[in-house]
């Protein structure tokens, strides 16, 4: 019998993966082509962000995918001056949160935008981003 | 349906590293409230024990706690909802003497937070929120928490001086609460001085003024069925309202950034419940873990309508002589917050009120009392309302 091959590619995504194993690990596959990806279900049609691998509104366990794109609004962010373990590299960094109307996406802010240009309610953009460990993640960048 | 009383409330000192194990520091909490009530461990039915195991190195620490504490062969079992865990505690104790299963039930709540390493404890922080989808990005409580404070302030225009007299007033009261791990006074001028750690930013817009204080404790409610409540409570107190809410974990999935929906949700169910409205509060313990809750909560609860929470602290209104005192006893930003003792010690807080025990923090004759208490960042909302 041969070994079981382990689908773990979760654990590329962000700068500490805490888990690697899950349904949806398209999601990382898709970030290494340059896309920021969600679900949306073939039964009754909502879109999750974050993905997800069912429903919980029909409870169907069919889903597609759908590319996060165009043009977001900053509901809020916080700039951090300290971070949890293994993310000290990374100081300073904005956590923040961009409302797509049908779906929400948390993520960070692109760290070359100055402070004082960062407003709640301006419009952004979700791209794709290699971490300087080589981990993925996604950031926002000014539309 | 009967109602449901206090017969005893307790609480150890909060402190900074206890010398003791978990089950010693709950024993602290636990022998405090007997002997406010003056009855033995076997008068007490059933006990719910509060805790947030990712601070235990105690597997099920229900077990050890129902031996130390001498309450075996009684059924004991263990509550976890985060900083809410012992408010959820009760509502559970509620729903077994009203059920009729047992007569007294004792609420244990406890949190050692100094258990386990601080590298450790900051290895915790990261994985707060949905391990897979928000910590990957480096995320902590208070920069959640500052995500609330920099949508309140842009909805509403609050500024980081309104928070800074919402620390200014706990500091005030941790001062004269002998319980308090800080007892140190803070000033406004303090959040402007870049010589006061007070003003050394945390996560924009909250600086270490605006963060409660860590520390070790526990607390402990005892509840009775009526007929036990009479027995042996020599100033009743009775639950007149109680609710419980959640929301989402993932920020993504939620709507409002300027208050906590499952706080606000609880509140409703508990006013309703009690037959009363905000106004008829005289005095609350309110989730203080950072300024911006505390805000937040008075415009969720009905204290200020929505964005003139900062109205009310500027005109201390929620001082111990104002029209509703909130966290006259330091809240948690003074008096400190050992996760799962937190709801067990305000409502410690608001039991002593309503009897008139309450010493220098006592607001005058109280006849309701409300205890609102936060599990995570706004993810389990619990209110419980108190009356003599």
């Amino acid at each position: 019998m041969g070994k079981r091959e382990v689908d773990d590619r979760f654990k590329k995504f962000g700068t500490v993966s805490f888990t690697s194993i899950t349904k949806v690990n398209d999601f990382v596959t898709k970030l290494e082509e340059g896309k920021v990806s969600g679900t949306c279900c073939k039964g009754c049609g909502k879109k999750y962000f974050p993905p997800r691998a069912d429903c919980a509104e029909c409870l169907s366990r069919e889903m597609d995918w759908f590319d996060v794109e165009g043009k977001g609004i900053l509901r809020t962010y916080s700039k951090l001056e300290f971070a949890p373990i293994g993310f000290e590299a990374d100081l300073p960094y904005s956590i923040a949160l961009l409302d797509y109307g049908d779906y929400k996406v948390f993520g960070r802010l692109d760290s070359s935008i100055p402070d004082d240009e960062v407003k709640v309610g301006m419009e952004m953009t979700t791209a794709t981003n290699v971490l300087s460990n080589g981990q993925l993640n996604y950031i926002f960048k000014k539309a | 349906m009967g109602k449901v009383g206090v017969i005893g409330v307790g609480q150890s000192s909060f402190v900074r590293g206890y010398p003791g194990s978990i089950k010693e520091l709950a024993f602290e909490g636990f022998s405090d409230a007997l002997k406010d009530a003056q009855i033995k461990t076997t008068d007490i039915k059933a006990s719910v024990v509060c805790s947030s195991p990712e601070y235990d190195k105690q597997r099920s620490a229900a077990g050890v706690m129902a031996e130390y504490l001498g309450m075996t062969p009684q059924p004991t079992f263990y509550v976890e909802t985060l900083c809410s865990s012992s408010s959820t505690g009760v509502k559970l104790a509620y729903a077994l003497i009203e059920s009729g299963l047992h007569d007294v039930v004792a609420v244990v709540g406890f949190q050692k937070m100094s258990e386990i390493s601080s590298a450790e404890s900051q290895e915790r922080m990261g994985r707060g929120a949905d391990i897979q989808w928000e910590s990957p990005f480096g995320t902590m409580m208070p920069a959640y928490y500052a995500m609330y404070a920099q949508g309140h302030m842009a909805k509403y225009g609050t500024t980081p001086d309104d928070l800074a007299l919402i620390r200014v007033k706990s500091a005030t009261y941790g001062q004269i609460n002998e319980k308090a791990v800080y007892r140190k006074p803070v000033t406004f001028e303090m959040f402007h001085d870049p010589k006061s750690p007070m003003s050394n930013p945390v996560a924009s817009p909250l600086r270490v003024g605006d963060c409660c204080a860590n520390a070790d404790g526990s607390s402990c409610i005892i509840l009775g069925n009526e007929e036990m409540t009479k027995r042996f409570a020599k100033k009743p107190v009775w639950i007149r309202g109680i609710g419980a809410a959640s929301t989402t974990v993932n920020l993504a999935g939620r709507d409002v950034f300027s208050g906590l929906t499952a706080g606000e949700l609880a509140g409703a169910e508990a006013y309703k419940m009690a037959g009363i409205t905000p106004q008829h509060i005289n005095v609350a313990e309110v989730h203080d873990c950072f300024t911006i809750a505390e805000m937040m909560a008075y415009e969720n609860l009905g204290f200020a309508k929505p964005g003139e929470g900062k109205d009310l602290i500027k005109s201390k209104e929620t001082y111990k002589e104002g029209s509703i005192p909130v966290n006259v006893d330091g809240g948690l930003l003074s008096k400190g917050h050992p996760i799962g003792a937190t709801g067990g010690s305000q409502m410690r807080t608001i039991v002593l009120q309503l009897r008139g025990e309450a010493g220098e923090m006592q607001v005058k004759d109280p006849e309701f009392g409300l205890v609102h208490n936060i599990g995570g960042v706004g993810l389990y909302g619990n209110v419980t309302i108190f009356g003599r």
